[in-house]
């Protein structure tokens, strides 16, 4: 008997699984399975992480519904994996926000904006607020570059400080030795599998989504939103370094490093997401964990938001609108910063992690 | 209302479609009648996981080689020289070339991950298994124009002379309900799912027996060709059956059911005796045996009996093993005689002699002085808990047939080659298995004699 009744369903499957081993081709899941007998509720959160629900072990198995031994392991890893979450959050208080995560994040993002242009407001005059602002330091009008500096830096090292301790519990759980840590081979090989996400590919022909025809749309749209989101934080990045090391002052112009990285991973925010939403929408639900919806849709939208926000920030950012939607575009990566630690976020940090963990495996197994 | 069509397959597992395939290749309108619902489309095939080929050299996927001549003498082995020959060569010989097509059909093999089976070399295994191999086949299939509907059982053939006319659907497709065709490929699978047609061969012991694969290969189109004046071929009572677990479902358990712990312990029937050397080869050559053994005891049911020790030496099972903490408490929970049990299980204790035990090769850990002897493997059972798995025979499947040559052209009763019938995988098996069998020869004859047949029924449709 397990910690709940996913993982009962869980360890059923790894059972049936492990005596059939028919998909261990496919991804990381099944070979990690073999190496084991028997499943601690680690074991299983572990494969749920491993898992990138690209669909072909549902497609592939004779055992799968109507079949009376009803394997789908998809569904089931995708419920184990979101109760997964919760299960490792930290503080442990603050684990019931995955369950809300949808609704949470909606209203954490408007608090955020209207929080954002409530302060500019009463901190301005009315003009400055709707004001034209143009130049270097155009943005700081609005709000000085330390209190942003120090409002930004504190909501990201909240964020990450509760990440780490998320990931310290689930490295733990799944088997690490207790204190053991990640080899550097396994980092590598974990960063180079997850950077071209190897196991959504269904074994080599793509990811199953409404029918039994394969294809590469979820990579491309994953790819698209994950590097994008990459090239927004490294914008971020080289804006700090030009304004601590070479004293210039954003916003910057069209063609500047941080505007054209920026602008690149704006473009695929936007493009990934909404790509995402639309295979989401149109996926098998027996693929589907449907009771998770709220949270998957929740960060899509967060991420298309500072997308959008952004993106429209820069085309608009010499007109009296730049006020209103920075105040936008900052409430939106705020939310994001605040919300990352409880919502579907953390499935690349989590899966990053059981990907260290696989290799490590594999290493040790030799 | 009926429609014509230049190839008609009937089927929809590794014959047809490979079948299906070639014709459309061929350059004919083919349309496919699968009996089953879309999901359990394929029949046996779901449940396969590789095929057995021959090759000259090593392949990414394959250690090599594997002869055409080592291939023959293994089926030479298994079948005790019941088979034919002539076709069976041509069979191995076209297997070459079938690993390379099999893929340009879309089918993807899997690099050799260590696996559980020994059977590197002989064996290449599909990606995914048997269902993403036929979900490989159907997709190009579709892609080639070939039309393919489910839930279409053919229910009657119209054959004069020799020739086939048509087919009748037992329920009518788009308000058709009879399907013409110049040619015919019949790869309908065996008979194993029809318990009442075993019954006639088996007696009823047949109600006792699991059937591993699909349901739906009740043997009803073997049955009208052979009605039809087609020519017979193999034995009814031989078919491929192993030992499988007693709690596994009636039908469509698959390959989850099956137990390869017999090496590692004792098997008694429901008197607590032994009846058959445990030790005798190695796993899997000695697979296919037990079903038949099982088969011949009283009430078709048998316990592989064996300690704590071993537990972990063979794959995971589904069922877990039966645990008793005594032999008598074990025999208690099987239902089995405690005395007798323990009896046997003493008895088989005193006889084993000391050995090195490597259950990789022969070795020398054997019995003295008891019968039937444990040649290998033989060692003491008495590391409580005390475990046991219960078993049936399971059958995969059958091989009595339809005479094929080497076009995959039925032969009519006398010998006269069919004007337009070709046949292919299970429902032709018995040609080359007279009985016996080496793991994945199901999927070699179905492709091998699927490929031909599509060909043949293309180009006898096009003159
Ligand atoms: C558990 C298991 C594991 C196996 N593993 C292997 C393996 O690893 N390698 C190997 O080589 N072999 C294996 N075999 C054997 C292999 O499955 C068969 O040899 C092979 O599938 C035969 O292929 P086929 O196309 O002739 O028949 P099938 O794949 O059984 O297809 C027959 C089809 O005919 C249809 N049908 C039946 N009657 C009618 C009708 N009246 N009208 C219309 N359609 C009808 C059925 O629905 C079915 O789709 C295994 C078998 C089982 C049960
Ligand atoms: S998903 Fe199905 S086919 Fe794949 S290993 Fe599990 S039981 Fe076997
Ligand atoms: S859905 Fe894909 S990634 Fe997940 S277990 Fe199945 S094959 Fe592996």
């Amino acid at each position: 008997m397990h910690g709940t009744r996913i993982l009962d369903e869980a360890d059923r499957l790894m059972t049936v699984c492990n005596s059939c081993r028919y998909c261990e081709g496919l991804c990381a899941v099944f070979p990690a399975m073999e190496m084991r007998r028997a499943f601690s509720d680690g074991d299983l959160n572990y494969l749920a992480n491993l898992c990138h629900a690209c669909g072909a072990c549902y497609v592939d198995c004779q055992f799968s519904p109507p079949h009376e031994f009803n394997v789908n392991v998809p569904k089931t890893l995708a419920v184990a994996r979101a109760e997964s979450y919760a299960a490792y959050a930290w503080p442990r208080a603050l684990s019931g926000v995955f369950a809300r995560n949808g609704l949470v994040i909606s209203v954490m993002a408007a608090l955020s904006m209207a929080a954002f242009i409530l302060g500019f407001a009463a901190a301005h005059e009315r003009d400055v607020l709707f004001g034209v602002h143009t130049g270097p330091g155009a943005f700081y009008k609005l709000m000085p570059h330390n209190a942003m500096a120090a409002l930004f830096g504190a909501a990201f090292l909240y964020a990450i400080l509760a990440l780490v301790m998320s990931v310290r519990t689930f490295w733990r759980d799944i088997g690490a030795p207790i204190g053991g840590r990640a080899d550097g081979g396994s980092i590598f090989q974990a960063i180079r599998d997850a950077g071209e996400l190897r196991y959504l590919h269904g074994g080599g022909v793509g990811c199953y989504n409404e029918d039994d025809r394969p294809t590469d749309r979820r990579k491309l749209y994953h790819h698209l939103t994950f590097y994008g989101f990459l090239l927004c934080f490294a914008a971020t990045c080289v804006g700090t370094l030009y304004h601590y090391l070479l004293g210039r002052e954003a916003p910057y112009p069209w063609w500047d490093l941080p505007v054209v990285l920026g602008t690149l991973g704006g473009i695929g925010l936007v493009v990934g997401p909404v790509g995402l939403f639309a295979a989401k929408m149109r996926r098998d639900s027996e693929l589907l964990d449907e009771g998770r919806y709220g949270m998957d849709v929740g960060f899509i939208a967060m991420l298309c938001l500072t997308g959008i926000t952004g993106l429209v920030l820069l085309a608009l950012r010499e007109t009296a609108a730049m006020g209103p939607l920075l105040a936008l575009h900052l409430g939106a990566v705020f939310a994001l910063f605040i919300t990352m630690p409880y919502g579907k976020f953390v499935h690349g940090i989590y899966r990053f992690t059981a990907l260290v963990r696989y290799a490590q495996e594999r290493r040790q197994a030799g | 209302m009926s429609r014509k069509y230049d190839v008609l397959v009937i089927g929809g597992g590794n014959a047809a479609l490979c079948a299906a395939i070639a014709a459309r290749r061929g350059g004919a309108s083919v349309v496919v009648l699968e009996g089953a619902p879309k999901f359990y489309r394929g029949g046996n095939t779901r449940h396969t996981r590789n095929m057995r080929c021959a090759h000259d050299a090593a392949t990414e996927i394959l250690t090599g080689p594997y002869t055409e001549e080592e291939f023959w003498k293994d089926l030479l082995l298994v079948t005790g020289g019941r088979t034919d020959e002539e076709l069976a060569r041509h069979m191995i010989r076209e297997s070459k070339d079938i690993l390379n097509w099999i893929v340009e059909q879309g089918v993807r093999w899997q690099p050799s991950l260590g696996g559980t089976l020994s059977l590197g070399r002989t064996n290449s295994f599909f990606l995914g298994g048997g269902r993403a191999m036929l979900n490989a086949l159907y997709l190009t299939a579709e892609q080639l124009g070939v039309e393919i509907h489910y839930d279409a059982e053919v229910t009657d053939l119209v054959v004069e002379g020799g020739m086939f006319l048509a087919a009748r659907l037992k329920r009518p497709i788009d308000g058709v309900n009879e399907i013409r065709a110049t040619s015919l490929v019949a790869a309908a699978g065996g008979f194993e799912a029809n318990i009442e047609w075993l019954k006639e061969y088996w007696g009823d012991a047949a109600d006792n027996f699991l059937i591993r694969g699909t349901p739906y290969n009740r043997g009803s189109i073997l049955k009208m060709l052979l009605a039809k004046g087609v020519q017979e071929i193999g034995d009814p009572t031989q078919c491929h059956a192993v030992a499988i677990d007693a709690r596994a479902p009636k039908f469509d358990g698959g390959i989850i059911t099956r137990h390869d712990s017999v090496v590692f312990g004792i098997v008694v029937n429901k008197h607590a005796e032994r009846f058959y050397d445990e030790g005798e080869d190695i796993w899997p050559k000695r697979y296919a045996i037990w079903g038949r053994l099982v088969a011949a005891q009283p009430d078709q049911i048998a316990y592989i009996i064996f300690d704590t020790t071993v537990a972990t030496s063979f794959m995971p099972t589904l069922f877990p093993p039966i645990a008793g903490a005594t032999v008598a408490e074990l025999a208690g929970k099987l239902e089995l005689d405690p005395v007798a049990l323990e009896k046997t299980v003493a008895d088989f204790n005193a006889a084993v002699r000391p050995g090195t035990f490597d259950h990789t090769i022969l070795d020398d850990c054997r019995t003295e002085g008891i019968t039937p002897a444990k040649t290998h493997w033989a060692r003491r059972i008495e590391t409580p808990p005390y475990l046991a798995y219960p078993v049936r025979p399971g059958i995969t499947f059958t091989y009595l047939g339809t005479r094929v040559n080497k076009e995959a052209r039925m032969l009519m009763k006398g010998g006269r080659p069919s004007a337009n019938m070709f046949a292919a995988g299970e429902i032709m098996a018995g040609n080359v298995l007279g009985k016996g069998y080496a793991a994945g020869i199901g999927m070699t004859i179905g492709s091998v004699f699927g490929r031909i047949a599509g060909r043949e029924a293309a180009k006898h449709a096009r003159n």
